[in-house]
């Protein structure tokens, strides 16, 4: 066991150190910070020596290098747009996208279940098609437009909830939270459904090809012969069995509704990691984009080495594989 | 279930009360946050008014962009390079310490300091002396006429504040430090920050103490940023915002037809133009056919600069001929005609220049101007039916910028709002000089005019103010004349409000000056 997770921290190590440099050689394109922090006045000897002093006339190796150096003694530098130290920033940031996200997961998982084992049972009938309809709207939308449309009917049409930001939050330590306070928890409401339409689709869609699977097995059939409800059937035995591939995908799909979250962040002003992302782009903010693509791919390394270690306790098999 | 709906419903009948603002308070949807709260922090004219309303400078623009007396009460010239302040007794930073000459002598030094990013905003600046308590000199490196204009711009720090917070140097980020003045703000203005959230919020409470009669009636500004367009506006006629100082072209319509916001509009300073690449070669080493003043004609004949303003801009903008805005000294209504659409002559020139069928790239961004990406498609289609072959170079200003500040575009586009200076000596030493020194630093085309920079050069140690702004009209008109640049227009700017707002004044400049907003009681 403990082979194997040095196998991977060592892996993770490597993804990230390559994310870091292909990091690095895009940010060539992305335009010159300089030229955003400088006013009008400025000649351009004070610019090139600003540009000296970040050290960004140096080669693309060189800065990163020094980037990985800083970096691996938690030294993520000073953002350019906000002068704040980068590492703050993000952790400032990181609470506001976790808890949109976990509430997305959240509601993706106790709405779609449901509507996947109810489109499962009632195949064929007229609702179930039509929410296997629905859901490929779900899929196709852009999460952006999902966003205004909820603003648009929740906001400014019926006036019941806020169109941006995230309310009231409360301190507790280095993280706060908004779901302690009223106007907290109106505020996450909108950005959670929308980031979680997607994740909604998925599930239910998941759920409804296992249960479908599990429908036709022979306990099942065993069950429903000595007289079970159907209701247990289906909800009790029939369910539990979907649900190992459910818990796997939601689990490594966090990552992805980390990445996600950049757009619904963007339409609801969520003080999250992406939005700063966002602005980071937006400003050629060289220091924060590295920060931000490295915690992302540690984050998409970490949930798929716990998956993996989860599989590894509950079957016996991969763990002997290991070792 | 019951409880649930109960505990939901409860949840908004809270959410109510809480977005239940007392009367004075403004809640103000910006399109962009603030950088920092250290106004020299970041070459940004947005940060810089925001934070107008915490820090003040020694002088500042009145209702009518005229300048008025703020810290400093008078001021006179010694010499030709130094000019004395006596500045305004009893007045109290917002931590209690008086302000006085040191506090000046530090702002100052700090503001040109090597490492400020804002060191341009006083190009002239040589050092400043302490004569008394209320008493500054500050020696220039020559005559210089736009002393004051200049000041504006530079706000005062309490000089023990700086000193015990050890933020007497500007914050260098490439020393990977943060800068205590970047979280925390001491001025003397009318409001005092109560709270920063980056991105999120910053609250600013009213100045019980400040030096000024008030104008305004407010007690607090809430300003959030909301970056995307759709959302700021839905927050306004959800009326969870007051004011927004960046209502989008497209939806003003939509905004002028809700019951419950006013949309308030005018035409800005800025100028939006082409520009030319001038050298001898392109910068792929073809020769340069724009050096033809009958092809740099051509182009300003071949656009139909009413067209770009009815359609593209849907009216919002005023069609220009002169490099500068009318509210800009040096500026005249004779060289401010628009050169006319003609596209039989503009086709005639272009065949004059040898230039038929030419191709070359139009480059452009499409984050800066208002409906840039839509002006500069226009303009391409117009170059195409004059017999150009002109096409289109768009992307992020972080990318377009350097391709634009290296010069190897052939043709740009081009905004100037002659801020901070509010003269047009501004874009003449900027845009119009050739490179050297302090000027030219946005002669992005490589053009010398030897005898618009004899001009300039005059202008800029001329300090009779009449004779001054004669020689930089007649720099304009050569610029007209020699086409230096084509003019399209003066674009709009426009801010909304809701019906809490009484009154909010909206100045060419395009700067949110809260200090006298009124809020209906």
């Amino acid at each position: 066991m403990i082979v194997f997770l040095i196998k991977r921290l060592a892996n993770a190590a490597v993804v990230m150190l390559i994310v870091a440099l292909m990091a690095f050689v895009i940010f060539r394109f992305v335009g010159d910070p300089v030229e955003f922090m400088v006013n009008e006045q400025t000649t351009l000897a004070e610019r090139e020596a600003l540009r000296a002093r970040l050290g960004l006339d140096e080669p693309v190796m060189v800065q990163y290098v020094k980037f990985v150096l800083n970096a691996a003694q938690g030294d993520f530098g000073i953002s350019y747009r906000n002068q704040q130290s980068v590492m703050r920033l993000i952790a400032e940031r990181f609470p506001a996208t976790m808890e949109l996200v976990l509430l997305a997961t959240l509601i993706s998982l106790v709405v779609g279940i449901p509507l996947g084992v109810i489109t499962a049972i009632h195949r064929g009938r007229w609702f179930s098609e039509g929410l296997q309809f629905l859901s490929i709207i779900g899929v196709s939308l852009p999460s952006f437009v999902i966003g205004i449309l909820l603003i648009l009917v929740f906001a400014v049409t019926l006036g019941w909830l806020p169109a941006f930001g995230r309310g009231e939050v409360v301190r507790i330590g280095w993280w706060t939270t908004g779901l302690l306070t009223p106007s907290g928890r109106m505020a996450i409401i909108l950005p959670a459904v929308a980031l979680s339409f997607y994740q909604i689709t998925l599930v239910m869609r998941l759920v409804r090809a296992e249960m479908l699977e599990v429908l036709r097995s022979d306990f099942v059939k065993f069950a429903r012969a000595r007289g079970v409800p159907a209701r247990l059937v289906h909800y009790r035995h029939a369910l539990r069995n979907c649900l190992m591939p459910v818990v796997t995908m939601t689990a490594m799909n966090i990552g992805a509704l980390i990445a996600f979250a950049l757009v619904t962040e963007t339409v609801f002003q969520w003080p999250g990691m992406g939005l700063l992302f966002i602005q980071a782009v937006t400003f050629a903010d060289i220091p924060v984009m590295a920060a931000y693509l490295v915690i992302v791919s540690f984050i998409f390394v970490a949930l798929n080495t716990m998956v993996d270690i989860a599989y590894a306790i509950i079957d016996p098999r991969l763990r002997d594989a290991h070792s | 279930m019951t409880s649930l709906r109960t505990k939901f419903l409860s949840g908004i009948a809270a959410a109510c009360l809480a977005s239940a603002v007392s009367a004075e308070t403004i809640r103000w949807g910006g399109s962009t946050d603030i950088n920092s709260l250290d106004p020299y922090s970041y070459g940004s004219t947005y940060s810089l008014a925001f934070l107008n309303h915490v820090y003040e400078g020694l002088v500042r623009y009145d209702a009518d962009l005229q300048i008025e007396p703020a810290l400093a009460e008078s001021w006179e010239i010694v010499s030709d390079s130094v000019w004395r302040f006596h500045l305004r007794q009893g007045v109290q930073f917002h931590n209690g310490a008086e302000f006085t000459a040191d506090d000046v002598v530090a702002s100052l030094t700090r503001v040109t300091h090597p490492s400020s990013p804002l060191r341009g905003n006083l190009p002239a600046f040589q050092s400043v002396e302490k004569i008394d308590e209320h008493t500054v000199d500050i020696h220039l490196i020559g005559a210089y006429p736009l002393l004051l204009n200049d000041l504006t711009n530079i706000f005062m720090f309490n000089a023990a504040w700086l000193r015990d917070n050890d933020s007497e140097l500007p914050t260098d980020f490439g020393a990977g430090v943060e800068g205590y003045a970047t979280f925390h703000a001491n001025g003397t203005g009318p409001f005092v920050v109560e709270e920063r959230v980056p991105d999120a919020r910053t609250i600013l409470a009213v100045n019980a103490d400040w030096w000024d009669e008030p104008q305004h009636n407010l007690t607090r500004i809430e300003f959030t940023p909301i970056t995307s367009a759709a959302t700021r506006v839905a927050a306004l006629l959800s009326g969870e915002i007051d004011f927004v100082e960046g209502a989008p072209v497209q939806d003003i319509p939509r905004l002028e037809a809700a019951p419950n916001v006013q949309v308030i509009e005018g035409p800005s300073l800025r100028t939006i133009m082409l520009g030319f690449n001038r050298r001898d070669t392109l910068a792929d080493g073809r020769p340069n056919p724009f050096n033809d003043l009958r092809l740099r004609q051509a182009v300003a004949h071949a656009i139909d600069l009413n067209l770009i303003r009815d359609r593209v801009m849907r009216g919002r903008a005023r069609v220009a001929g002169a490099l500068v805005a009318p509210q800009i000294p040096g500026w005249s209504e004779d060289i401010d005609e628009p050169i006319p659409f003609d596209l039989a002559l503009a086709s005639e020139l272009v065949r004059e220049a040898g230039a038929e069928g030419f191709p070359f790239e139009l480059t452009c961004n499409y984050d800066l101007w208002v409906n840039e990406e839509e002006i500069c498609s226009a303009v391409v289609s117009m170059l195409t039916r004059a017999g150009l072959a002109p096409s289109l170079d768009i992307g992020p200003r972080a990318v377009q910028s350097p391709k634009m500040t290296s010069g190897v575009t052939d043709m740009f586009i081009f905004g100037w709002a002659n801020e901070p200076m509010l003269d047009s000596f501004s874009i003449l030493l900027q845009v119009a000089r050739s490179r050297e020194g302090t000027g030219g630093v946005f002669n992005w085309g490589g053009w010398v005019y030897p005898e618009m920079d004899a001009l300039i050069d005059a202008a800029a140690v001329e300090l009779d103010r009449d004779a001054r702004l004669e020689m930089q009209n007649q720099a304009l008109r050569i610029a007209r004349e020699e086409m230096l640049m084509v003019p399209f227009h003066q674009q709009g700017m426009s801010w909304a409000v809701s019906d809490r707002v009484e009154y909010v004044l909206q100045q060419a400049d395009n700067k949110v000056r809260h200090w006298l907003t009124r809020i209906a009681d």
